[in-house]
Parts: structure tokens; C-alpha cells; sequence
């Protein structure tokens, strides 16, 4: 493996893209999508580390976020198709009623 | 600049019997496509009382070539509203994932593209399960409301049924106890008795699953001309529809493989273990042999010279391929001496010969429901696949984990073993069917008129 | 060599593609670019040698999760979500943020290469031809020292599936 440096700066540019996804975009599915991108960065050090100590406990981890992201892409998506059939739309800034 | 070349030269220096291995199967692939193709029109001409192809070439046999001819120049449409990059990429990736799926599998002990793959067999199922984009894609770029509906189908049949195939795979490995492809045979060999027969639940959800997810009749929803023209191939015309049709067939190699692997022994032949019943390694070369005797007594009666030299060649592969089959069994018989250096040999040809034709069988098993089943409707499938193979699948592993215990317990193994699984699966077959019959039940309790929901 | 030519390589398409997926209009090309790069990422999973999260990935989000995602952007197809504005008002200070966020932590990063015992750690891995079979090792550390984390994602993965049908039910 390369140094940790490489992989610590690829999970940093990951998370920075999703970060900038969640933040600028409207569309709800791409911001979920940009979530999975975040997701993905950390699995990236996770892994990486877990390959630098020659420990699997950060492999273990980076299968518990990708457990959790499956969870999440389930309910998130179910709430977009819940919302998507009341109000027409997938933009987050028409999502502002609490109650409807 | 002399560092990468010489990282180069040391990569290809591993590297260069796996590359070359892959790039024969992706030269040779379509080749074999074409001829299982002729092979099922031959078999539907049979089971209808017909002909099948005649024409090219002695019994059709270059009617793939035609084909092949004719899919290349047809004039390549793509539709005004369709995107693009998309519609280009779609069938690619069907190809590709198919394709890739092939260089996890083992035709024999030493023939395999990617070798000491830790995650073997997962790894043919996740790459091939991403053929689905193919589909989906494709569906969607074409713009076009059949090929939508053909894609929808297709992803939610896919999705819905690859659990049950990855819970009977699961029965299988835990037989085996290890991914590794190789190791997966020589756990069968070591226990002396298929998975297949230990877990027959699983062998037959595997079987309902595959079908379901190349999306073969009876399950080919996605692609029901009665409903949807073509599904997610309406739009795609000359090369792009072949390659779908490529991967589509590849796929079925794929599944066939798989279940070769886990269930059926691999390239094992039957009773490997059993030495008074060796006799069946003259089954091979006598099998090609008499295929051989076959062309020749036809070579006769073709009309034209070219076609009787055709078949005479035809006929002389088939006895070059006997006389391979046959070399390793002969010699230690005629020469003991020479047993020895003969053996690798036996493992790698025979072992071939073995796994082709329990992937061929399989595939005969697909094509003779193909024309014997008549189509199932959507709700009818979602229905077999969530409230029959699901739940069957489960309660299976569950039992069958429950069984390996108890053979742990007694010390069971090999054919013993059956006395702990074959309960087992029967338990889980009748439990799945009431539950079934509940749930049927419960169904004809309901409001009794309901218009199917064809994206139930 | 190799592992360099296969890091940059896998590490080039995952940052492309990912800022790919977060610029494009159409939703389904920003899935189509997000596969890509998590199938990148799988490959530098390989890289690492943890070959059972590599196929864990590729089944599990590209097979799954991603499908469920294209398959929700089917259903939802909008013509007209493609012709409105992309980005929120609050774009340009997201994204600013975003990027001090980028300079501060790869400042730190940078920074701290070279001080021993501090920050990046510089030890050498253990030799990938010394490295035990990785799904055994991963599934003996799942079922023994993280049981319970295991049970508990299998019934988050359960409140999950129970939530997602709820929502996606139609009400009658």
C-alpha cells in the first residue's frame, strides 16, 4: 500500500465533494446520493487504516456504514416517493410545509 | 520512463496466461452464444414436431454465422429523443458485467481467468447482478414508455428475486464452508456426495431464481412481446440489440456455472469417489465418438458437395475431441508406466468435458421449461417470488443450518449427512406451503374483484 | 509500482466522477457517475487487500442501493426537475464553507506529515503476501468481538425496512 497520506487526502476530497453536493444542490435524490459519497470517504480511511495497523475492526466498521447506508437509502427514499406523490416535486426548498 | 516499462514487462510477465485466457473467452464467447442459440431453435423445432433451421450449412449448422452477418449490417437507429451517452453505455455495461462474471468461474481445476479469488463465487454473482443497469438504462434512455415499463419490470423481477437466490447460495457455501470457487469442488469431492443433493430446496430455489433473473420464460416479463413489444429492447436495433442478446445468453451461462459449481459437483464426474464405478470415464469419449458415427452416417445424404465435406469435418472434430477424452483413460490401461504423467491431464480434460455438460444440461433444463411453461402475469411472479421462494429460501437456510449441527453432533458426513438435511428440506418445503396457503387464504377473505396492480 | 499506477488510477475516476455526480443535471447521470465512482472506490478497496469489502460493496451499493436509487428516479421521473434551477440560494456560501472546510483539514493533514508520533502515522504495513484469507478475518471479528453491533444492525436494518414500506404505502 501507498502511505496513509494518499488515502487520508483521496477520503478528504470525497467528503468534500459530498459535502458541497448536500449543501448547493435541490434535488432531494442527489443530495441522498451526495450522503452516499460522504459515506463512502470514511469507508475509504476506515479501510485504510485498518490496512496500515494489519487490524480488521475497521473493515467490520466501514460494513456497519454500509449497512447503515442501505437503511438509509430505504427510508430516505421511501419518504421522497411519500412526498413526491403529495406535492409533485423533489426539491428540497418546496419541502417546507410540516404538515400537510 | 524505464520504471513504468519495466512495471510493465513484470506485470505481464504474471499476468499474461490470465489476459490471454480472457481476451479467447471474449473472442470465443459470441461464437458459443450463436450456437446455443441454434441449439434451442433446434430443441423448440423438436418439442414442435419441426425442422428448425435447415438451410445454412448442413442442419443449420452456420446458421449463428448468418446471423452474426446479418445483426452487423442491419442500419443502427437510435431514437431523436433518446439520450445518448446513455443509450450508447446501456448495452455495454449488460456485456461488460456479464462478460467479467465469466473470470471468476472454474471450467476445471487449473482453468480459471482470475485465480485464488478470496470471494470466488460472490464475486461472479455481484458482477453479473450488475447486468441489471444494463437493462434498467437501457429502458430509460430509449425514452420510450414500453422500454420504461420493460426496465421497471426487470429491476423490481431482479431485485425481488436475487434474494432468494443469494439465501440458496448461502445453503450451499455453508456446506462448503469457504468462497473460494476451487475449494467449493474440493469440498464436494472430500464429502463425496454434491451439495446439490444434501440441499435440494436450495438447488431448486436456485433454479426458479435463475430463471427469473435472466429473465427467461416463463418469467420473461420484462420482455413479454404480448405486453411490451420488447421491454427494455424496443428501441435498440442491429449491433446494440446483440449485444443485449449477448448478454442475455452469457448471463445464463453464468447462473448455469454457478449452480454447476455450488450444487452439481463442478467439474467433478459423477461418484468421483468411487472406484468400482470408474467405468464412467469412458462415457465422454464414447459420447463424442458416437455423435461423430452420427455425422458421418448423415454425411450422405447433404444435397450439395460442399455441405458433405462440411459435415465430414464436423464429423472428424467430434472424433478429435474422442480421441483427447479418451487418451487419459486409455493409456494407463495400455502402459502403467506412463500413469502417472497422465494424470494432471485426466483432472483438466475430463474435468472440462464434466462441467460443460452440467452447464449444458442446465441450460437444456431452461430452454425445455421455455417451451413447455406459458408466460406468468407481474403480480403472479411478485407473488411467487415474495410469498413462495423468500420465505422457502429462509426457512431453508435456517433448517439446513439446524441439520449441519446435528450432523456435527453425530458425526455425520457425506452420504450420512442426508439422514440430517433431506428432514430438513422437506420441513422447510412444507412449511413454505402453508405458509402459501394462508396467504392465499387471506387473499380470497379480501375484496375479491381487484384489478391486478401490475407494479404490485 | 503496481500499487501506485492501480491507486491513482481508481483514486482519478472516484474524484472525477464524484464531482461529476454533485454538477450533473439529470439525475440519472449523476447515479450513473456515483456508481462509478463507488465502483472506484471498490477498487482501491482491493488495493488495500479487503477483498470482502470490495464484493461487499459492488453487491450490496452498486447492486442494491443503487438500483433502489434509479429505480425511485424512475418512478419520480420529472421532465421538469430537469429543466429547473439546480442549485439552492444558499449555493455560494455552502460552498465556500464547504471549501475552508477542504483547506482546514487538508492543512492539518499536510502539515503534520513529517512529526513523528503526531498526525499522520508513518509506520510501514504489514507485506500483502503476509495478510491472513480477509473474509475469514472479517467474519471471525464480526461474529465474536462485534456480535452485538452486528444484532443491532440487523435490527436497524429490519426498523429500516418496516419504516421505508410505511412510507412508500399508499394510503387508502
Amino acid at each position: 500500500m501507498l502511505p496513509i497520506g494518499h488515502y487520508l487526502f483521496l477520503g478528504l476530497a470525497l467528503f468534500i465533494i459530498g459535502a458541497i453536493g448536500v449543501v448547493t444542490r435541490r434535488n432531494v435524490i442527489v443530495i441522498l446520493m451526495s450522503i452516499e459519497l460522504i459515506l463512502n470517504a470514511v469507508n475509504i480511511n476506515l479501510v485504510a487504516f485498518s490496512r496500515l495497523y494489519g487490524d480488521v475492526a475497521g473493515q467490520v466498521f466501514a460494513l456497519f456504514i454500509i449497512a447503515d447506508a442501505a437503511a438509509e437509502a430505504a427510508v430516505g427514499l421511501g419518504i421522497i416517493i411519500a412526498f413526491f406523490r403529495n406535492r409533485e416535486t423533489v426539491l428540497e426548498d418546496e419541502m417546507d410545509l410540516l404538515k400537510w | 520512463m524505464q520504471e513504468v516499462t519495466q512495471a510493465t514487462m513484470e506485470f505481464m510477465k504474471q499476468y499474461w496466461a490470465p489476459l490471454v485466457c480472457g481476451l479467447a473467452i471474449v473472442a470465443v464467447l459470441p461464437l458459443i452464444v450463436g450456437y446455443v442459440v441454434l441449439v434451442e431453435r433446434k430443441i423448440m423445432a423438436d418439442m414442435q414436431a419441426r425442422l428448425g433451421p435447415m438451410r445454412v450449412g448442413p442442419h443449420g449448422l452456420l446458421q449463428p454465422i448468418a446471423d452474426a452477418v446479418k445483426l452487423l449490417i442491419k442500419e443502427d437507429i437510435i431514437p431523436d429523443d433518446a439520450d445518448k451517452l446513455v443509450f450508447w453505455l446501456a448495452p455495454v455495461l449488460s456485456v461488460g458485467a456479464a462478460l467479467l462474471a465469466m473470470a471468476g468461474l472454474a471450467i476445471g481445476p487449473a482453468f480459471q481467468i482470475a485465480q485464488d479469488i478470496n470471494v470466488g463465487i460472490l464475486f461472479v454473482v455481484g458482477v453479473s447482478a450488475m447486468g441489471i443497469f444494463g437493462i434498467v438504462l437501457g429502458g430509460w434512455a430509449s425514452n420510450s414508455h414500453y422500454s420504461l415499463m420493460g426496465a421497471l419490470r426487470s429491476s423490481a423481477q431482479l431485485v425481488s428475486y436475487e434474494t432468494a437466490a443469494g439465501m440458496a447460495l448461502v445453503c450451499g457455501l455453508l456446506f462448503a464452508g469457504t468462497l473460494n470457487v476451487t475449494s467449493i469442488v474440493e469440498a464436494q469431492r472430500n464429502q463425496g456426495i454434491w451439495f446439490g443433493l444434501l440441499a435440494p430446496v436450495a438447488l431448486f430455489t436456485y433454479l426458479v431464481a435463475s430463471i427469473a433473473e435472466t429473465n427467461r420464460a416463463p418469467f420473461d416479463l420484462p420482455e413479454a412481446e404480448s405486453e411490451l413489444v420488447a421491454g427494455y429492447m424496443t428501441e435498440f436495433s442491429g449491433f446494440r440489440w446483440s449485444l443485449y442478446f449477448l448478454a442475455e445468453y452469457t448471463n445464463m451461462i453464468v447462473v448455469a456455472s454457478v449452480a454447476t459449481t455450488l450444487f452439481l459437483g463442478g467439474w467433478l464426474r459423477p461418484f468421483s469417489e468411487t472406484r468400482w464405478l470408474n467405468f464412467i470415464d469412458f462415457f465422454p469419449p464414447l459420447l463424442t465418438a458416437v455423435i461423430g458415427v452420427y455425422c458421418l452416417m448423415r454425411t450422405p445424404k447433404q444435397p450439395a458437395r460442399v455441405q458433405q465435406l462440411f459435415m465430414l469435418a464436423v464429423a472428424g472434430l467430434c472424433f478429435a475431441v474422442a480421441a483427447v477424452l479418451a487418451s487419459p483413460v486409455l493409456v494407463p490401461i495400455a502402459k502403467p508406466s506412463l500413469a502417472a504423467a497422465v494424470r494432471p491431464f485426466y483432472a483438466g480434460i475430463h474435468g472440462g468435458f464434466w462441467f460443460i455438460f452440467k452447464v449444458s444440461a442446465y441450460i437444456y433444463f431452461f430452454m425445455w421449461l421455455r417451451f413447455t411453461l406459458p408466460r406468468y402475469r407481474f403480480d403472479q411472479l411478485m407473488r411467487l417470488g415474495w410469498h413462495f421462494l423468500i420465505p422457502l429460501s429462509i426457512i431453508n437456510v435456517l433448517l439446513i443450518g439446524i441439520a449441519m449441527i446435528v450432523g456435527v453432533y453425530y458425526h455425520l458426513n457425506g452420504w450420512r449427512l442426508l439422514l440430517a438435511t433431506l428432514p430438513a428440506s422437506i420441513m422447510a418445503l412444507i412449511i413454505a406451503l402453508f405458509i402459501l396457503a394462508l396467504d392465499q387464504k387471506g387473499e380470497a377473505q379480501k375484496a375479491p374483484s381487484r384489478a391486478p396492480d401490475s407494479y404490485a | 509500482m503496481l500499487d501506485q499506477a492501480i491507486f491513482y488510477l481508481f483514486a482519478g475516476v472516484a474524484v472525477v466522477s464524484a464531482i461529476l455526480t454533485v454538477t450533473r443535471r439529470n439525475a440519472v447521470h449523476s447515479a450513473i457517475f456515483l456508481i462509478t465512482a463507488l465502483l472506484a472506490t471498490a477498487g482501491i478497496f482491493l488495493e488495500l487487500r479487503a477483498e470482502f469489502l470490495f464484493i461487499v460493496q459492488i453487491i450490496l451499493y452498486v447492486g442494491g442501493i443503487m438500483v433502489l436509487f434509479v429505480f425511485v428516479i424512475m418512478l419520480v421521473n420529472l421532465d421538469v426537475a430537469v429543466r429547473q434551477l439546480q442549485f439552492a440560494r444558499q449555493k455560494w456560501v455552502g460552498l465556500l464553507i464547504s471549501l475552508a472546510l477542504a483547506a482546514q483539514v487538508g492543512l492539518m493533514l499536510w502539515s503534520s506529515r513529517k512529526i513523528p508520533g503526531q498526525g499522520v502515522p508513518v509506520l510501514n504495513a504489514v507485506p500483502a503476501d503476509k495478510l491472513p484469507p480477509n473474509s475469514e478475518e472479517v467474519a471471525k471479528s464480526l461474529f465474536s468481538s462485534y456480535l452485538l453491533p452486528f444484532e443491532i444492525a440487523s435490527v436497524l436494518l429490519l426498523v429500516a425496512m418496516i419504516g421505508a414500506v410505511v412510507m412508500a404505502k399508499k394510503r387508502t
